[in-house]
């Protein structure tokens, strides 16, 4: 992707406090249609913290979120949802007591009209559910059972299937593989790398090299809640980044 | 693993939703069983029955709110001293002669309003735990109740208030005899547990109630108002409180210091034997009221039996620990090693 054209997602001067702890300062990001953003950085550099000021789940302390050009103030999450902006959070955020497809849809349940009362339409649920989970090729035995019930690769494909169910234009992935036996890993970068085809942008955070460079166009390093240093892919290299993890360039 | 195995293995998986679901439904049937066995002529008389119905009656709305509550993993230790405000509200206002349909709505409006407390108080004061908050309001509340009646009793109230309580259906135009007629709070169960049960299992908030007891930061990242659905559960469970009180005046036909005391452990206890989980986001609303019917048989068949109350207390005691190790039994079952 070319960097002219308008990024979809960019941040600006983003300063994040925790009572007296600096988590981010004066941080910048962008990313753009159909690119994929690698975030790294040592554990405590504020990656998830920048990611959940992205998704709305903090407000900043200070600095501007502008998607498709126009400033936007995120009050909640579901600002972040409308405007078409999905995040998967490092803990997945999903509710083991809850069904696949209630979890997918939680906080946005189709429902149909009985009357003047609105309840939930679970068959609606169930066949969106199942046709999402097929255009994503995850295989589950059905969409009505329990996320408890599942491998830690099963929910992770979850958490991502919840992210692209409603046309997002911006999915951002907390460390997606961290929990992962390595032949789920191929699966959620295949998923990544399909995702990335229809148009969407995605910010993933990663420790494994192995991750970024097979999906990421570009590559940003957090240090102690700063902008430390940036690349695209093609011009670094694996032991590049991984000095920048510990700090040296 | 052979085929045979296998068979049984999946077999069982097939069965554990089932069990899950209706298994403390069974464990009322055997109780039934039982109680009837022991007593034939008396247990299962249309007389024992709706007297059943009616000592159980306040008490299930009081459970049923409490429910959602434990739902969300929160607690309301306040229902009974709720209960008590509510009535006695309710008492002062008859006795000042308001007409009788003002007299009905107070206790839910003063029900809600303590519930709507509790649940502002959590949320806004930022409490540590549910359980912080609404040991105070148990005092708070009770004490409330005993400064506006000056600690005595108030009775007297009109039939229409005494109504959802005390009213009878006659069914004679069935055939039946006169004695065999339907407690109007029998009715009023029946309509109020459906309407939960409507409300927390096809309806979007109800939803997010067992969402939150399940994981609320799932409930936040999903935008939804964790905040605003506790302080309306909480807003809710004082409602049923406020019911609860309108029953017991029809009941007892008098607003008493010691109304519903203690009776946020009996409502905890039935929400537990029915199977809801400490930890949230686990339980029906069948189950509690199986939990409601299970306390009430028991101690009403140990009536019957002339046992006394102590006893009584060392079985419910034994009931509880007794369903939730079956719990704990069918959940080892039910985890594929
Ligand atoms: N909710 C919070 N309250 C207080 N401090 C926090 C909170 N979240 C993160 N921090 C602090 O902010 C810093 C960045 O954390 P985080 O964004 O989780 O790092 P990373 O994801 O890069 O490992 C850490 O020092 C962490 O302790
Ligand atoms: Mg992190």
């Amino acid at each position: 992707m070319s960097s002219t054209t308008n990024p979809l997602l960019e941040a600006k001067g983003i300063t994040k406090y925790f009572g007296t702890i600096t988590a981010l300062e004066n941080v910048n990001l962008k990313v753009h249609a159909g690119e994929c953003l690698g975030v790294v950085g040592d554990n405590g550099a504020g990656k998830s913290t920048l990611m959940k000021v992205l998704s709305g789940l903090y407000k900043p302390s200070a600095g501007s979120l502008f998607f498709q050009g126009k400033e936007e103030i995120l009050e909640s999450p579901r600002d972040s949802q409308n405007l078409g902006l999905e995040m998967v959070y490092q803990d997945l955020a999903l509710a083991g007591n809850l069904p696949i497809g209630e979890n997918i849809f939680l906080g946005r349940e189709p429902t149909k009209n009985l009357g003047f009362i609105k309840l939930l339409d679970f068959n609606k649920i169930k066949e969106l559910t199942n046709a999402h989970l097929d255009k994503l090729k995850i295989n589950v035995k059905s969409a009505d059972q329990k996320v408890e019930e599942l491998s830690g690769g099963q929910r992770q494909a979850v958490a991502i299937a919840r992210s692209t169910a409603f046309n997002a234009k911006v999915v951002i992935m907390d460390e997606p593989t961290a929990a992962l036996a390595i032949k789920e890993v191929g699966k959620v970068l295949d998923l990544i790398n399909s995702l990335k085809k229809t148009g969407v942008g995605v910010i993933v955070i990663s420790h494994r090299m192995d991750d970024i460079f097979t999906v990421c166009d570009r590559v940003m390093a957090l240090f102690q809640g700063t902008n430390f240093a940036e690349a695209s892919l093609s011009n670094t290299s694996r032991d590049e980044v991984i000095g920048w993890i510990m700090g040296k360039k | 693993m052979d085929d045979k195995d296998k068979k049984i293995a999946s077999l069982h998986l097939k069965l554990m939703p089932y069990l899950e679901k209706y298994g403390i439904l069974l464990l009322l049937v055997i109780m039934i069983l039982v109680m009837h066995i022991l007593q034939p002529d008396v247990f299962l008389s249309w007389r024992n029955v709706t007297n059943v119905f009616k000592q159980i009656s306040w008490q299930s709305m009081l459970a049923l709110g409490v429910f959602m509550v434990i739902v969300t993993a929160g607690i309301d230790l306040s229902v009974g001293s709720i209960m008590m405000l509510s009535l006695m509200i309710l008492a002062v206002v008859a006795k000042a002669g308001a007409p009788w349909y003002i007299v009905v709505i107070t206790p839910l409006i003063a029900g809600f309003l303590c519930g709507l407390f509790n649940g502002l108080g959590i949320t806004l004061l930022r409490m540590p735990h549910p359980f912080i908050m609404t040991l105070g309001t148990l005092y708070i509340f009770r004490g409330t109740g005993n400064l506006i009646s000056g600690g005595t009793p108030i009775s007297g109230f009109t039939d229409e208030v005494r109504y959802l309580g005390h009213g009878r259906i006659d069914l004679q135009w069935l055939g039946l005899e006169k004695s065999q007629y339907l407690p109007v709070s029998l009715v009023l169960i029946a309509i109020v547990y459906i309407i939960f049960w409507i409300f927390l299992n096809h309806s979007k908030t109800g939803k997010w109630i067992y969402a939150i007891g399940g994981n609320p930061n799932a409930a936040r990242a999903s935008g939804i108002n964790v905040n605003k659905i506790l302080v309306i559960v909480y807003s809710l469970c004082g409602f049923l409180s406020g019911i609860g009180a309108l029953i017991l005046a029809g009941r007892t036909d008098s607003g008493y210091p010691n109304a519903g005391l203690q009776s946020e452990l009996d409502a905890i206890a039935a929400c537990i034997i029915g199977g809801a989980s400490f930890f949230g986001g686990r339980g029906t609303v069948l189950g509690v009221f199986a939990g409601v019917m299970i306390m009430g048989i028991l101690r009403n068949g140990l009536n019957l039996m002339d046992v006394s109350s102590f006893w009584q207390q060392v079985l419910i005691g034994s009931i509880i620990v007794l369903a939730v190790y079956i719990d704990v039994l069918r959940r080892d079952l039910g985890t594929r090693k």
